[in-house]
Parts: structure tokens; sequence; C-alpha cells
């Protein structure tokens, strides 16, 4: 064998290691893919956060492309990410599903009254069963959810524009009908 | 000394915080208590990741542990529970991978860098016995006549 081969060989392998862990240094462990990419949204049957009289169920929400928010009033970066809610739902691109989990009703409602109401349906899972259905571990989380009920993509921490724009954008017109 | 063995004791003292989280739970039929256990140490707690669903009191840990433990009270079995549980949070709840060929490279990895590894050793340790080993040549041998009998004739020389 060669012999400036042979001696490259452990530098090779220096830098084979180096560049996986390198790699690793800009992954973020909280980044967990989801087994529910291309699955239904689970079946659930729920009340709303506005009434506890009212039941919506998984079929409710058929019909239409929407985010699917998993949010709660105990989570400070829902806090952070509500801003960019209230915006996305003004500017009418695409409607926000809320799923308010192990929280107070009353405390949800007051908040949703101070910071504004980016939801057109939200949803009271007091309980969180409905959340590990959905394969949730943290909040906010949200889903991109199409119009048959598939789940397409999901993002765990706080919604922003940057990411909404060059991610969720694209996905979001593929999903709308064609016309 | 007396420090030593307090350290040594603490070292394998059971986790007393675990032992107080599963006492909450009881099973009637023998050998479900232990399944319970050995379940919920085996899978990992999404919230706080360095802990197993056994050890963490993060609340989501707590909903998945009675969730785990309504599911074995229904007479669910222990894979029923893992394929619950891995079709809502993917293989990185489990503790110990499951072997398919995504994870090939993490089951097998480090046996190929050992095999790898042995058979260079191996190649170099031969060589090495073989060059000590190798019988000299005739030409050599002269030669090592020739130096022998110089040195020798110098020392006689000397005296």
């Amino acid at each position: 064998m060669n012999r400036y081969l042979r001696y490259s060989i452990p530098l090779i392998v220096f830098a084979v290691i180096a560049a996986f862990l390198f790699k690793g240094l800009g992954m973020n462990p909280r980044e967990i893919p989801s087994p529910l990419i291309g699955k239904s949204v689970p079946e659930f049957a729920l009340p709303t956060v506005e009434s506890p009289d009212t039941i919506v169920k998984t079929s409710d929400l058929q019909g239409k492309v929407y985010l699917l928010n998993v949010w709660a009033t105990w989570c400070v970066s829902c806090r952070a990410e509500h801003e960019t809610l209230v915006q996305l739902s003004r500017s009418g691109k695409v409607d926000i599903v809320g799923l308010n989990w192990k929280d107070e009703r009353d405390k949800a409602q007051v908040w949703l009254r101070q910071l504004g109401d980016p939801y057109s349906i939200n949803i009271f899972d007091k309980k969180g069963r409905t959340a590990i259905d959905l394969g949730v571990y943290g909040a906010p989380e949200t889903f991109l959810v199409d119009s048959k009920g598939i789940i397409h993509y999901k993002h765990a921490g706080p919604m922003t524009m940057q990411l909404f724009n060059e991610t969720l954008l694209p996905l979001i017109e593929d999903l709308k009908p064609k016309g | 000394m007396r420090l030593f063995v307090l350290i040594f004791t603490l070292l394998f003292a059971p986790p007393a915080v675990q032992a107080a989280t599963l006492a909450d739970y009881s099973f009637d039929e023998p050998g479900k208590a232990e399944d319970f256990r050995d379940i919920i140490e085996e899978m990992r707690c999404l919230v706080c990741q360095n802990e197993s669903l056994a050890g963490s009191n993060a609340e989501l840990a707590i909903d998945l542990r009675n969730e785990i433990y309504e599911m074995m009270k229904s007479g669910q079995e222990k894979e029923d529970i893992i394929n619950f549980m891995v079709a809502r949070y993917g293989d990185f709840v489990l503790y110990s991978p499951p072997l398919k060929p995504t994870t090939y490279p993490i089951w097998f990895g480090p046996l190929i860098v050992f095999l790898v590894g042995g058979v260079v050793l191996f190649r170099i340790l031969k060589r090495k016995s073989v060059a000590r080993e190798t019988e000299l040549s005739a030409e050599e041998e002269q030669r090592l006549n020739r130096l022998l009998n110089q040195s020798n004739d110098h020392r006689d020389a000397d005296q």
C-alpha cells in the first residue's frame, strides 16, 4: 500500500468523525420526527373553549386546509407566538384551529379576550388525551392538515412569520384545490 | 473511610423519587406490576429526554404512565402498549431502537468497527512476528561472521 495513503488513514477517520459531530452540533434534540405525518388527525369528540356544550368532532374539521395549533395559557412560548397567529389569521392565508391543552377554561377565555382570538374553532382538551393521540410532547406545536384530514407537517416550538412564509405557505399552496 | 461507605451506599441506592411515583400503581394479578415497571423504564420521557417515563415527574410523563396503567388494567399486552406509544411518538420514545434497515448502522456499526480493527491489528502483529523470525540469507550470514571475527580480533589485539 502506498505509504502516504496509509499514514493519511487516521486523518480521514478523524475527519469523518468530526463531520458527524459537527452536524450533530447544529441539530435540535427537541425536534422529534413525528410518525403522524401522512396519517389522519386522530378521532376525537371534545367541547370547545367557548362552551362545554358544543362538541367538535374530527369530521367537523374536514373540507379545508388548516393549521392545528396546540396551546395553553401556562405555556410561555405560546404567548410569544400568539401575535404571529393573530396576524396569520387576519391575513386570511390559512385557517387556524386551536387545541387548548390541559388548561383552565376561564383562563383560556381571558387570554383570547385580551390577546385576540386567531382560531376559527378552539378545541378544549382538558385531560390531554387527544394531545397524546397527536403525539404532542410540548406546547406550542403546530400541525398542517389538508382538507381530507391528513397531517402533512409538524412544527414543535413557536410559529414565526419566517417559518410560515418559507416552509408552510408553499405546502399550503400545494394542498389547496387547483383551479 | 466513613465517607467512602456513604458515597458507595448512595451510588447503589435505588432512586427514591422513582419508588414514590410507582407506589400509586397497584395490580391484582401477579407479575403485572413488574411488566408495568419494565415498560415505563424502557420508554423515554419526551419532555426531559434523559429520563425514562418511570423516573420523570413531568406532567406528560405522569399522563402517559396513567394511560399505560389503564391499558394494562384493561388487559392489553406489552406489545400493544409499545405499538400505541410508537404510533404517536415514533421510535424515539423507545430507549433501545428497533432492528430495521435505518437502524442497522447503530446496531452493527460497533461490531464492524471492532472486526475491522481486529483484522488490522492481527495483520500488523503478524507482519512484525514474521519479520523477527526471518532467517538470515547466506550473504548476511557471511557478513555476520565477518563482523563477529573482526570484533574478536580487535579484542585480542587490545589485550
